[in-house]
């Protein structure tokens, strides 16, 4: 290295001559150009910006120049040596970027891969039905009322209007339970029965209760049914009460109206026919607009429904104004309430709801028929 | 109900154009669920005739015998020659009377006659059978008709070949309905029309002539006509009319006098019964049959008869159950039926006669024999009609078998006074939610016959036919259902306000969505079980859930118990899952279960003029088994799957018991779990399951793995696991909301811990002791190794933990940390004998 130049003797210093900068700087970016690897990149820039680097060399000797030529000397190595390591610095950036992107690439997956090593479980669907048609009447300030599947035939029958010699009480196909001691049950004894609807609970809501009573009375009820493609002997209800002043048919019919919307949507309605219960008077079979066809097949060989067998209507299930003798067994005034009730069968909105072809389908617990309905319906 | 129309038409005048769907719409709209109408002779087209065969040729050169015959058919023809026909059945002959289609006619299916030539003549039309008219199924040969018809008469007409049948389901308030008196008076009403009424008939006095009656019972039997015709031809033939139109309704004939009966109860809807005068001996009476007296019904089946049921008496005892079948002794007997010592019957008693619906439905349930008569008398039938179905009765007896009616009628009747109700002319606006006026309702009340007074307050007198007409609301209903119930409005009432879901049922949904979201597939199983499934289970004599309801009236003899435990039905679904196919399997269901003392009283029967007293509701609710909810889960195969990333991991006795964890804290509680030996677990890896109820400790279930022994004899896969658990106990046992935790922002302090202790301490006692011990600092506690092996000695292990430990407001010093780790290690040293590891 040269010595300092405190005489302002014009010298020449051999490494600071223009042409042997601009060089230096040259050669440093072509280096740095051609560097096509992070560990190349490393010894060019060992090479060409270290310590031991031509720029870093010269820019030493600066001393050696007479006081008017430092400035100059000084500036053209500064710019060099900014210019290096400016480039140094994008292509360290860019040879970096390039690396990432190969571990990148190299890392990729295929997403399209399964996953499912615990498989995700599910509620059946009658289960999440019934919740959903709770919540309708919840969300309208009904509560849900429940009771004991073994019941008393009082609740099952004698309060529901349906007397000992009452034909509906052969017809309906019950369950009777054995007394503890053994023996048959005549038909005069009081017994037990698998309730053969919900209905006891809405004689157990009127009698813990004062009016007005509102209940929605989900559950499940038994009959005698060899399990088919269309039967079952265990199945599910929901029922619903409303028992307060002034109640009409055309509170029933809204109320009816109400749930098939919430349930299908918009547009839909129901239509009643006179029918016969013990337990309401008057008394209405229910039918709903079917949810397939929404009525265009009426007539219409070319666009046959299964649903509704090209009716136009499907059967929901029963309906009617309380009776009033359940109103006395009750102990409810009937002079002062009146109510209505309507029940139908869930597995039935569920094969027309969800396309079921089959009964057994909802009974037999195959995890392939329930896990795709998960946790909502 | 099987109701032709044609004979509907009869009694209303209905418009030509008016078809059978129609009348099934209106009938439906006014409550008569129409099933089905069924129309018959369609694509049948004439000319069919009578024909009069007037020679037979047998032509025998070929494979089968045929006829080639010569008919009459009157000018039909067109000639008046006879036609030359050639036929292949035999069960007529010359002189018989036979339906003819001639040539441009068609049978239905569309089968075309013309004259052809066959079997070397030429054949111009056929003579018909039964079936090739399409009326009937029968195949037994041509139909050969009463010898009165002309020939060339029109046969389609004659048969009443094309008709419209409604098949209708008559519920069981509507009696009235199954005649076709009382669906015409429906079909008259729907389309505003006048009804001929056939039970208005001309009846004579009665007089003390008739054959004696003498009725007992008086309250179960209050009507009985009998009327008597003698001379009855035996020979006589029911005509074709009569035998279509019962055929079309349903029934069968038999015999002229049978037939009679059967057409005058389709007709007026009184059961009638006919009895043989010479095999009667003595008076007819009316009791309750003696215990031990034995009777022969008509359908053969000798019966030992109630105390309670009602017999139809003569002087030998019963010959007959009242109202639901005849006895075989006085039986009517048709000519061909006629043997040696029981002549063909000539003289016939009619029996029209009214029992109480009670009386009738019980005996028809007691001997599970249920006839026409007997679905009519349950059902209510008008009293009023009995007289003129016998006069009806008797009348066709005198016209189509020669009979004469004896003048004798004997009438036993006891005054009943008309049934009124009142009911506010309001009434059926109030219930309907619609303002109907006065006049309508009269108008309404009156059209199905009753007859109405008053002017606010209406006095209402039902008709004998409608017994189900006793409340305003019964009222209310036929005006309203007459009015339309498709012109009902629909509006909504207004509830008091709602509080949603109780937490109970709150807690049933969440257990079921925790269990889902945890891989479980909900699976309801029917609560029928058989008592060996649970001694597959492995259930030891004296356990409680032996003690089952039995159900009386089983669906199967093989599961006629109801369950006490979910795990019978839950294991045979997982079975069935397995066959199928599926083998990783996680079940769970939520469901009742009964669980009877033994002890509980018979139930009692309130009656139901009032609210039973509180007394009878107690007694009412006793009687009933204890029907807890549980929730189960069943478990089978991998719990995580085997896939590319790797191996599965089998479902174990931890999945169980964890699925018990996760259940209890849907009501934030903790199970204390404590191994166990149950029945159907394997000895080594069950759980039992105690929640915590007011401060006592109650056991709430089970869980772990099943005893290889049930796995065996239930053909689970191997190691399959379940769990059960009271769910109502669970609940009970709730600590209410939870207390948010304190969350520290001050630094944490970790310390691991490794203790050996004998193999049969519990991790549950370590951890506590450890908890105890650490107090308030404690943040977390992680188990995070389980060893046993060489390093350490016999019959021990070495549990590993994680201590977090944090104070809510500093950081932890050296010493504390120190002095709380040194707390654990000294407590579960003194408590459980622990070492610390390596120490």
């Amino acid at each position: 290295m040269s010595a300092p130049n405190k005489s302002y003797d014009p010298v020449e210093v051999e490494a600071l001559k223009a042409e042997v900068i601009d060089r230096a700087r040259e050669d440093a970016l072509a280096a740095i150009a051609a560097a096509d690897s992070l560990d190349a990149l490393r010894e060019v820039k060992a090479a060409h910006s270290g310590d031991r680097s031509p720029l870093a060399l010269a820019n030493r000797e600066i001393g050696a120049l007479p006081p008017k030529a430092r400035a100059e000397s000084g500036k053209r190595v500064g710019q060099a040596r900014g210019a290096v390591s400016k480039a140094l610095a994008a292509r360290q950036e860019q040879l970096e970027e390039e690396r990432d992107e190969r571990v990148l690439v190299e890392e990729a997956v295929d997403v399209s891969l399964p996953y499912d090593r615990v498989r995700p479980g599910a509620r059946h669907p009658l289960t999440t039905l019934m919740d959903r048609i709770e919540d309708i009447f919840t969300a309208m300030g009904y509560e849900v009322a429940e009771g004991p599947e073994l019941e008393a035939d009082w609740f099952n029958f004698d309060a529901l209007n349906i007397g000992p010699d009452h034909p509906a009480r052969t017809t309906q196909d019950t369950f009777f339970v054995r007394p503890p001691g053994g023996g048959e049950v005549g038909p005069d004894d009081a017994g037990l029965v698998l309730r053969t609807h919900t209905s006891p609970v809405q004689i157990r809501s009127l009698l813990d209760r004062e009016p007005p009573v509102y209940v929605v009375c989900p559950g499940r009820v038994f009959r005698t049914d060899e399990l088919d493609a269309t039967h079952t002997p265990v199945f599910h209800q929901v029922e619903l009460l409303a028992v307060d002043e002034g109640l009409t048919m055309a509170d029933l019919k809204g109320t009816l109206d109400h749930m098939v919307r919430s349930l299908f949507g918009e547009g839909m309605e129901t239509r009643l026919r006179p029918d016969h219960f013990p337990f309401t008077e008057p008394s209405a079979e229910m039918d709903m607009v079917c949810y397939v066809c929404r009525g265009a097949s009426v007539g219409n060989p070319d666009r046959p429904c299964r649903t509704c067998s090209s009716e136009g209507w499907i059967e929901l299930g029963g309906c009617g104004m309380v009776n009033p003798r359940v109103l006395t067994a009750c102990g409810v005034d009937p002079e002062r309430y009146s109510g209505f009730a309507f029940g139908f069968g869930i597995e039935r909105l569920l094969m027309f709801r969800h396309n079921v072809e089959d009964m057994r389908d909802m009974v037999e617990g195959d995890v392939r028929f329930t896990r795709p309905f998960g946790m909502e319906i | 109900m099987r109701a032709p129309l044609s004979w509907l038409r009869e009694y209303v005048e209905l418009p030509a154009e008016v078809t059978g769907r129609d009348v099934a719409a209106a009938l439906t709209a006014a409550g008569l669920e129409v099933e089905t109408v069924e129309r018959t002779g369609g694509g049948l087209t004439g000319p069919l005739v009578v024909g009069h065969v007037l020679a037979i040729e047998e032509l025998t050169e070929f494979k089968k015998p045929i006829r080639y015959c010569q008919v009459d058919v009157g000018d039909a023809n067109g000639t008046g020659e006879p036609q030359n026909i050639i036929c292949g059945a035999r069960n007529f002959s010359v002189g018989d009377k036979v339906v003819v289609i001639l040539p441009g006619g068609e049978l239905p299916g569309g089968f075309t006659i013309s004259s052809r030539k066959t079997y070397g003549k030429v054949s111009e039309g056929m003579i018909c059978s039964a079936s090739e008219l399409g009326t009937s199924d029968d195949h037994d040969g041509i139909i050969v008709l009463p010898p009165e018809y002309e020939p060339g008469t029109d046969a389609v007409e004659l048969l009443e070949l094309v008709d419209e049948i409604l098949d209708i389901s008559v519920n069981p308030d509507r009696g009235y309905c199954l005649s076709l008196r009382g669906l015409a008076r429906e079909t008259a009403i729907a389309f505003d029309l006048p009804l001929r009424d056939p039970a208005l008939l001309d009846v004579p006095v009665p007089n003390g002539d008739g054959y004696p009656v003498e009725v007992a019972d008086r309250a179960a039997c209050d009507r009985f006509v009998a009327r008597t015709v003698t001379g009855v031809r035996p020979d006589a033939d029911s005509p074709v009319w009569l035998r279509r139109r019962l055929e079309k309704a349903g029934m069968r004939s038999i015999s002229p006098a049978v037939d009679i009966t059967n057409y005058v109860m389709l007709e007026l809807g009184q059961p009638l019964h006919a009895y043989d005068r010479a095999r009667l001996e003595g008076p007819v009476g009316v009791r309750r049959a003696q215990a031990g007296e034995k009777l022969t019904t008509l359908d053969g089946v000798r019966r030992t008869l109630h105390p309670e049921d009602l017999v139809i008496t003569d002087g030998r005892g019963p010959i007959g159950l009242a109202g639901v079948m005849g006895g075989a002794e006085t039986e009517i007997i048709a000519a061909d039926a006629a043997a040696e010592g029981a002549g063909a019957t000539t003289d016939i008693v009619i029996e029209a006669a009214h029992f109480a619906p009670r009386d009738i439905a019980r005996t028809a349930r007691r001997h599970k024999l249920s006839s026409e008569a007997s679905r009519r008398f349950e059902r209510g039938v008008d009293p009023e009609a009995a007289a003129a179905a016998a006069q009806r009765a008797v009348d066709l007896l005198v016209l189509l078998c020669g009979g004469t009616a004896d003048p004798g009628v004997t009438h036993v009747s006891s005054v009943a006074t008309p049934r009124t109700v009142l009911m506010p002319a309001t009434h059926p606006g109030r219930v309907a939610g619609v303002d109907y006026d006065r006049e309508t309702v009269v108008r309404r009340l009156q059209s199905i016959g009753c007859d109405v007074y008053g002017s606010d307050e209406l006095t209402v007198t039902v008709p004998t036919w409608r017994s189900d007409l006793q409340a305003p609301n019964d009222l209310a209903e036929e005006v309203i259902r007459l009015e339309g119930y498709a012109h009902l409005p629909s509006t909504l009432p207004r509830p008091p306000a709602g509080r949603g879901l109780t937490e109970t049922q709150r807690l049933r949904r969440r257990t079921g969505r925790a269990l889902a979201g945890a891989g479980y597939v909900e699976a309801p199983s029917y609560p029928f079980i058989s008592a060996r499934s649970l001694t597959d289970l492995g259930i030891p004599e004296g356990d409680p859930r032996l003690r089952t309801m039995t159900l009386a009236n089983p669906l199967s003899d093989q599961e006629p118990e109801l369950r006490t435990t979910l795990l019978p039905g839950l294991l045979a679904t997982l079975r069935r899952n397995d066959r199928r196919g599926s083998h990783d399997l996680a079940l769970f269901e939520s469901g009742t279960v009964f669980l009877p003392t033994g002890e509980e009283p018979a139930p009692v029967r309130p009656g139901v003029a009032a609210r039973p007293s509180d007394e009878e509701l107690a007694r009412l609710d006793a009687s009933l088994p204890h029907q807890p909810r549980h929730v189960a889960v069943a478990l089978a195969g991998d719990r995580a799957a085997a896939g590319w990333w790797g191996a599965g991991r089998p479902a174990d006795w931890a999945d169980a018991v964890q699925a018990a964890r996760l259940v209890a804290a849907q009501v934030s509680t903790e199970l204390e779990i404590v191994s166990a030996q149950h029945a159907p677990f394997h000895p080594g890896r069950c759980a039992a399951l105690y929640v915590t109820v007011e401060g006592e400790r109650v056991l709430a279930g089970h869980a772990g793995e099943l005893h290889p022994r049930v796995v065996k004899a239930l053909s689970l896969p191997e190691r399959s696991c379940a769990m059960e658990l009271d769910l109502d106990l669970v609940e009970s046992a709730g600590a209410g909301p939870l207390r948010a935790p304190r969350v520290s922002a001050f630094p944490v302090a970790t310390q691991d811990l490794a203790l050996v202790v004998d193999r049969s301490v519990p991790a549950a006692a370590v951890e506590r002791v450890l908890r105890d011990a650490t107090g308030e600092l404690l943040e977390s506690l992680e188990l995070f190794d389980v060893y046993t092996g060489e390093q350490i000695e016999a019959g021990r292990k070495s549990l590993a933990y994680t201590l977090r430990l944090r104070a809510a407001d500093r950081t932890l010093t050296a010493e504390e940390v120190t002095a709380a780790r040194g707390a654990a290690v000294t407590a579960a040293a003194e408590e459980l004998g622990a070492a610390l590891r390596g120490a």
